[in-house]
Formats: C-alpha cells, structure tokens, sequence
C-alpha cells in the first residue's frame, strides 16, 4: 500500500498533551469531534491545514506523557496517514499499531515542511518527492507487523480470540 | 546469565527464560483502568468480541482524573464504566475513593513480584515496591481483561546508583527532578530503571513511590526498586496477598549505569514547559506564583501532606495565592484528618478538593488563568497541561510548594525545615 501526501512538520518531544489536551479528551468517545483539537496546542489551526492522506514529520520521542489512546485515534481521525518520527515513545507507539495508524521511524531531517512524499509501507521505502530522494524506515518488529497485517489488535483478537504472536 | 528484574518478572510470567529485547507473551497479575481510559478500553473489549472477563478478581477501574464528574459527556463515560463494572463483577473505585495510583498498592492489589498493566502512563510507579508495572493504552487494556495476558518486548535496564544521603529539606521529588533533568524526557527510552543505593535504601516506601511515578518522565517503561525489609512491612499492611520479590542477579547486563552522589543535590525545580527542564532552586527563587498545587500520585501521600503542613502550620499562606490540596486517597484524607493535618492545611488558607488527581490534568478543580504561574507537586507541567495553554506550572516537591504557597512566590523551603 503507498501513501501519499504532503509533510506537516513538528519538533522533538510532542506529548500526548500536545496532540489531544486533557480539556477535550474526557469529555466524549467521538474521535471525529476530537480530531478537530489535533495539535491545538502546537498549532490552534493545524486540522484546518489537514488534507487527507497528509503525514505528520516529528522529531524524536514523538507521543510521549500519557497513555491516552485518543491521541493516535485523533490523528488517524483527522485524516493523517501515517506519522513518520526519529523516534516514538514506547507507549503511543503500541497504541498506533493497536489501533491501525501506520508510524515510521526514519531521519525525518531528509524531509522539509511541505514536501511532498510516497511511503510504501510494505516495502518500507519513503520517497520525498519533491527533493527526489529516497529515505530508508526502520522495519517495524515482527508481533507489531502481525498485528497491523490482521488489521489491529481488535482485528487479531476477533480472528484469534487472544494473543497469537 | 544473570538477570536484571524486568527480565526476571518477565522470564516468570512467561514460563520461559526471556531476556532484553526478546518478545514474551505474559500473564498478569493485575489490570487497571481509569477513566480516561477505561472508557475507551471498554470499547475496544466490545470490538473484540469480548464477554467475559479472565478473571474480575484481578481487574479494577478507578473514577479519578474528573471525579466528581464536571460536565454532563464525562457522567456518560463515568456511567458506562459503572455499568460495565457491574455486568462484568469487577471492582470500581468510585469518586472519592483516590488516584488509581494510590489505590492499587494501598488497596492491596499488588505484591512484590507481580506483573501489572495499567491504562494510565504513570502505572510505573508500583516499580517501588518491586512490582514490574507499566502503563498501556485502551486496547492492550482490552486485550489484557479478555485473556489476562500481554505481549511484551523485554526492556533493556538502566541503573541509577545513588550514594550518598539527601540533604535536610531535600526529598525524593528533588533526585527524581535531578535524574530526569540529568537524562532528559527520553533518556530511557524503551528500558527499565532500577534504582538502588544507600539514598534509595534510606527512603520510606512512600518517598519512593515518587520516584518509580516519574520513571515514565524520561521515557522508561518501568522504574524498579529491590524489596527490602521496608517493602516487606509495607506491604504486610496493606495486602493479604503472597509476594514473591525478585533481586537483580550481581551478574546482570545493564545497557547503561549512573552513579550519583545524593548529597550533592538540593532543592530542584523543574521550569515550564518540559518535565526534563530542570534547575536547582536558586535559579528561579522569587519567581511570583498564583497558585500551589499539592497532590497528585506523585506526591499526594500521607508523609506529603504531613511535610507541607509542618511548613505552613500557624501560619497564612500569601493572600495573592490559591492553595489547592488534592489527597491520593480517602484512607491518606482520614489519616490526615486524624493526625491534624488537614487542619493545619486548611487554617492556613488551603482549598482541599475531592481525593484523585484534582487539578493535575486540567478537567477541573483549579484552572489556572492566563500569564499565571502554578507551582505544583505533580509530574508534568506540559503547556495546556493544567488546562490553560497560557499558564506556566513549575514542579517541585511537597516541601517548596508549602514554603512557596506563603510567601507567594517560588520560595527554598530549607529555610523552614530544621
Ligand atoms: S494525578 Fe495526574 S499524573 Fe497522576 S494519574 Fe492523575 S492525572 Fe495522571
């Protein structure tokens, strides 16, 4: 499967505060109102700059603080295709593969604002399309590509009735 | 091969000999939501096919980040919970009862030795008490309900040797602020801390919950101490439950060691925005506060509320401050009710709120205003995080906030503690 879209760039240390604040979470399990709060500390307009298919482009340590699940629910809501980051913190980045949004670990400095990019998840090639090159992905560990192959853990779960790793 | 703890929790609760960076699939001991999570989580259990639980003794949800429930879409949520609590005989901690934090190991749910998942990141902090602990999200939450089991990559240890004693009025929020300031927010990234040494040994088991409740500060995904005979009588009265401890072998691979010397740390404080920006008091004393935030589970304990009290006691706290008190517990708010420290709190100015996580995640209970300046015993201080992205929250330890809350601004509390 390739995505494309266009890159959407933030620093190092985006917390799960940053991407869906404590004010809107706990109120409703509707992630396409929360959706609308993505980033809204970092950037009050960002799900306004959202095309469908675009990619977050972060730094390290990416969705760090809380355990908040809606935090990778909002993203995938707000029509994010993948998240491509230097590195995720352990949590948010189980809760992605559980819930079916693709996230990339690679050098995210190869990438500008803006830039357009074609990631093939299967093969695990990043091209920047407008810089005309290419980025190389970490391979994601085996049980998370089982898990994301059956669709999520939901998914692997409805097949298997528990863990089959 | 020797074994550090996290492998050798792991290596139990798998039934296999498992080591860093391998995969185990392992039973657990115990599972917790809350309810910014739980409802989630329920969710999710539902999408999975889910019908019973494996087993409801070892199950809990706690009410705590917005108890009482602030607006009319959290008492849906809080209902769910209720409800799926009942269908399913697991127990539910209602408002009021305290920090899901508090109330595992209070309550007596774990023991030394045990494995424990937690929808909420700061689950580490049973790593006190020799329990590997760590937090996940809603649909391993799920998951872990419906099979009483996770899948686990085997983390990596980094050990934090501290020697040395803390100084007076120097406390384990300051060396915790002072590691976390010293490896940054991802210096631990994927691994387990163990934290051992003379400074930790001397430690109550209550001061060393704040420590553990910081692990995931810098990134870990658990943050473990030996039990030692302090855990032991700890634990005696607090749990009928057989712990089974488990010590690092002398022989086991760390992937980093640091040592430290506890003497030479003061009074810490970490600045807005970032838990990892980190100074010694001196560098921001003075700084004018509107507000004073004491509790949370990382320092909402017995001994917390008794070190502040002792500070602000027949005295008035700044009248340019509020003084929010949030206790860990409704069993920390009798004890505290007994020994007369609410009383000295609230004759000094205190607001006490509902016990649980109070204003820490900014739902409720104490927003701050705009340009304002919060200090607060808790463990983020995240732009927005207390609920106004225009506000400024430093953290400190139970002690600064006391001293600071009466002189209305951020204040070095050895000036009152002999
Ligand atoms: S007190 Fe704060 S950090 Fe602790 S569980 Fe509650 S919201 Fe989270």
């Amino acid at each position: 499967m390739e995505l494309k879209g266009r890159a959407h760039k933030f620093g190092n240390d985006v917390n799960t505060d940053y991407i869906i604040s404590g004010r809107h979470k706990f109120k409703t399990l509707d992630m396409n109102e929360l959706a609308k709060y993505v980033m809204e500390d970092l950037d009050p307009d960002f799900y306004s700059k959202i095309t469908s298919g675009d990619f977050i482009v972060a730094g390290s340590n990416f969705g760090c603080g809380s355990s908040r699940e809606q935090a990778p629910q909002a993203i995938k809501c707000a029509g994010i295709g993948a998240v491509l980051a230097k590195s995720f913190a352990r949590i948010f980045y189980r809760n992605a593969i559980n819930i079916g949004l693709p996230v990339v670990e690679c050098d995210t400095d190869a990438i500008s604002a803006g830039d357009e990019l074609a990631v093939d998840l299967s093969k695990g090639i990043i091209k920047n399309l407008t810089q005309g090159r290419e980025i190389a992905v970490k391979p994601l560990p085996e049980v998370m590509i089982t898990i994301l192959n059956d669709g999520g853990l939901p998914a692997h779960f409805r097949k298997h009735g528990t863990f089959n790793l | 091969m020797g074994k550090t703890i996290a492998e050798k929790i792991l290596s139990r609760h798998s039934g296999t000999e498992t080591y860093a960076n391998e995969i185990a699939v392992a039973g657990l001991d115990f599972v917790m939501g809350q309810d910014g999570t739980s409802p989630l989580a329920i969710r999710a259990f539902n999408d999975m096919g889910g019908e019973k639980v494996f087993d409801s003794s070892k199950i809990a949800m706690v009410i705590d980040h917005s108890a009482p429930s602030p607006l009319e879409g959290v008492s849906a949520l809080h209902k769910l919970m209720r409800e799926f609590a009942a269908d399913k005989g697991i127990k539910l901690y209602d408002i009021g009862c305290g920090v899901c934090h508090q109330l595992m190991p209070e309550q007596g749910h774990v023991v030394s030795g045990d494995l424990v998942i937690g929808a909420d990141s700061h689950t580490c902090s049973y790593g006190a008490i020799n329990v590997f602990s760590t937090g996940v999200g809603s649909t391993d939450l799920a998951a872990g309900m419906i099979s009483g089991k996770l899948w686990f990559k085997v983390p990596e240890t980094f050990k934090f040797q501290i020697n040395g004693k803390l100084g007076r009025g120097v406390y384990s929020k300051d060396l915790i602020l002072y590691l976390i300031g010293d490896v940054t927010a991802d210096g631990a990234t994927y691994m387990a801390a163990e934290y051992v040494g003379e400074a930790i040994d001397n430690l109550s088991v209550e001061a060393r919950f704040t420590i553990s409740n910081m692990a995931i500060e810098m990134g870990a995904k658990a943050g473990l101490m030996r039990a030692d005979a302090k855990t032991e009588a700890w634990l005696k009265a607090h749990s009928d439950r057989v712990s089974q401890p488990v010590e690092a072998d002398p022989d086991a691979v760390y992937a980093k060691v640091k040592e430290y010397d506890a003497s030479r740390i003061g009074p810490q404080v970490a600045r807005p925005h970032t838990v990892d920006n980190v100074s010694p008091i001196e560098e921001v004393e003075g700084t004018l506060i509107q507000q004073a935030m004491l509790g949370t589970c990382t320092n909402g304990r017995l001994e917390d509320l008794i070190i502040a009290a002792e500070i602000v006691r027949g005295k008035k706290i700044s009248p340019d401050v509020r003084f929010i008190v949030a206790p860990s517990s409704r069993q920390v708010y009798l004890e505290a009710m007994n020994r007369g420290v609410i009383q000295a709190l609230v004759e000094a100015g205190a607001a006490v709120v509902t016990p649980g996580c109070g204003p820490c995640v900014g739902t409720h209970n104490g927003v701050p205003s705009d340009g304002e300046n919060v200090i607060s015993t808790a463990n983020r201080n995240f732009k927005g995080r207390m609920g106004n992205n225009r506000a400024f929250v430093y953290l400190g330890s139970p002690a600064t906030v006391a001293a600071s809350a009466l002189n209305g601004k951020i204040t070095d509390p050895r000036r009152y503690v002999r």
